[in-house]
């Protein structure tokens, strides 16, 4: 029955991502004065894109073929263990916080390894920078990510958010560290302004969209609908971890549908936010983004020593 | 003792001193003399709110007085006058190339490891919020010295000792429960005087080596060479 539902629980991930975007998209059109496609649009492309012909160049190796369904079932892999509606499912007993780390680094290397592959010189400059920017932004997550394992005393996922539930309201200082430093990794990780355009693939400084270049058909939908898992990946853990209010402690029905509303509306104020700081900000020069990297660093850092200077027992 | 047996108002002020030391951050890290001048407003209003608030769970009444002066002084007072400068010189404009930012950043953060380590052993018998917010309260001064040791304009020295005020001010409501009224007015006039003061040094120095770069103090002569 367990295993019904967490099955259940990453499908409904991997469905509503989607939408997400799409409401996100929406959300942006709305404040820059613009049009706004339909909720569903991203659910159409994906449709469009799978019932097209992938057109795959003559020099590509079997990586480049493969890759989009590596990186999609690693990214579904990653969903499967993050606590959606409910806690205490069987799949978030399996891996901790470290092994979703993981997910998301074994996902990426597939991706900078088909943007090389093909030996475009776009698709190898789009892939170093990814794994420059990566490298400067999974430290940060980590310190954010160990000073709530601080707190919690445990990786896994799932109990850490049942031990800040039990809590009650604390003030943590430190948890106002870690959540700014995950926000500003998030926007990092998952290509959005100022770090990178989602939006155009015209621009000689994009990153994400310089490796999926020769991508095309239902490789181009799976790699595209990976990014949208991984961009409400983010936006769960953001919220599911500093603000877990809502979530299902039991199986009931009742339990489970009043967390799948708590999400839903966490999700959206989570992307009305993201999309007004991409209204207002620019995006950044390439060499501004290790400044910004480090100052999420820093903020984790800060976290980590404001859990121990200010709130660890003596 | 843990943070969550503790009662609302400790976790409270734990935050706000959480939050100041961030605003310390901030302002070492800070190129733009405008953005920094509105990071130390800021600054100035958590001091406010971290005032007001010992002052209603203490019930200190004289705490609200000091509160409404920070509030007058370090949050629209003193900003509005360094920001007329900037502007009427302006400096608006110029981002100060800092050097070695990532290294001040990661000296500023074994700052703070450092002013806790002072600490721990002083405090040892008195309760755990006062060891945690003196902490904060002396690298919040050393950040402050910090940033007048790596910035080059005049103005964002004042920036800098203005915060390492702030420091001490926020240590005085903490760990005294504020300090007698005389004191605080004192205080808050000098802090008043000084800005006026160099205010009138900002000028001077502008007129005589036609910048507000210190660097360019160390060289006395008037020719070139």
């Amino acid at each position: 029955m367990t295993w019904l539902l967490a099955i259940f629980q990453t499908l409904l991930f991997v469905a509503l991502a989607p939408l997400l975007a799409g409401w996100l998209k929406w959300c942006k059109c709305h404040l820059q004065n613009r049009q706004a496609p339909s909720l569903l649009q991203p659910y159409r492309e994906l449709l469009k894109l799978t019932r097209k012909q992938p057109v795959v160049a003559e020099h590509a190796s079997w990586i480049f073929t493969r890759a989009p369904y590596i990186i999609f079932s690693a990214t579904v892999l990653a969903a499967s263990i993050v606590p959606l509606i409910a806690v205490d499912l069987p799949t978030a007993a399996i891996a901790d916080v470290i092994v979703l780390v993981g997910f998301f680094a074994f996902a990426r290397f597939f991706l900078a390894l088909a943007g090389l592959d093909i030996g475009t010189a776009f698709g190898g400059m789009g892939s170093s920078r990814e794994m420059t920017i990566s490298s400067l932004a999974e430290p940060a997550m980590l310190m954010a990510i160990f000073t709530l394992t601080m707190t919690a005393s445990t990786t896994n996922l799932s109990f850490a958010i049942v031990h800040v539930l039990n809590e009650g309201l604390v003030l943590r200082p430190s948890f106002v560290f870690a959540l700014f430093a995950l926000m500003l990794v998030a926007i990092a990780e998952t290509g959005r302004i100022p770090v990178d355009n989602p939006d155009t693939h015209l621009e000689l400084t994009m990153i994400h969209e310089a490796m999926i270049l020769e991508y095309s058909g239902r490789h181009l939908a799976l790699i595209e609908w990976a990014s949208q898992v991984k961009l409400m990946l983010y936006g769960v853990l953001i919220a599911n971890i500093f603000f877990p209010w809502g979530i299902a402690q039991g199986f009931s029905i009742q339990a489970l549908a009043y967390g799948l509303l708590a999400i839903i509306v966490k999700l959206a104020l989570l992307a009305i936010l993201l999309s007004i700081s991409e209204t207002l900000l620019a995006k950044m020069r390439l060499f501004r983004v290790q400044e910004y990297l480090s100052f999420a660093y820093l903020l984790g850092l800060l976290g980590m020593l404001s859990h121990i200077i200010l709130e660890a027992s003596r | 003792m843990n943070i969550e047996q503790q009662d609302f108002y400790t976790q409270a002020i734990l935050s706000m001193a959480a939050l100041i030391g961030l605003a310390s951050f901030l302002m070492l890290g800070q190129g733009r003399l405008l953005r920094l001048i509105f990071v130390f407003a800021l600054q100035g209003l958590l001091l406010t709110l971290t005032a007001a608030l010992s002052a209603y769970s203490l019930d200190n009444h004289h705490l609200y007085i000091s509160a409404g002066l920070t509030l007058v002084l370090k949050v629209m007072f003193i900003p509005w006058m360094l920001r007329r400068q900037v502007l009427a010189m302006h400096m608006n404009r110029d981002v100060e190339a800092l050097e070695n930012k990532t290294l001040v950043m990661l000296g500023g953060a074994s700052l703070m490891v450092f002013s806790y380590y002072v600490l721990h052993p002083i405090v040892q018998s008195s309760s755990t919020i006062m060891v945690n917010a003196l902490a904060v309260s002396l690298s919040v001064v050393l950040l402050g010295m910090l940033l007048m040791i790596s910035h080059r304009q005049a103005v964002a020295h004042v920036v800098g000792f203005m915060s390492i005020e702030n420091g001490l001010f926020f240590a005085a409501i903490v760990a005294t429960n504020g300090m007698p009224m005389v004191v605080e007015l004192g205080i808050a006039f000098d802090v008043l005087v000084a800005a006026v003061l160099f205010g009138i040094f900002f000028f001077h120095i502008r007129t005589s080596i036609d910048s507000l770069d210190v660097d360019r103090l160390n060289r006395l002569n008037e020719i070139d060479q």
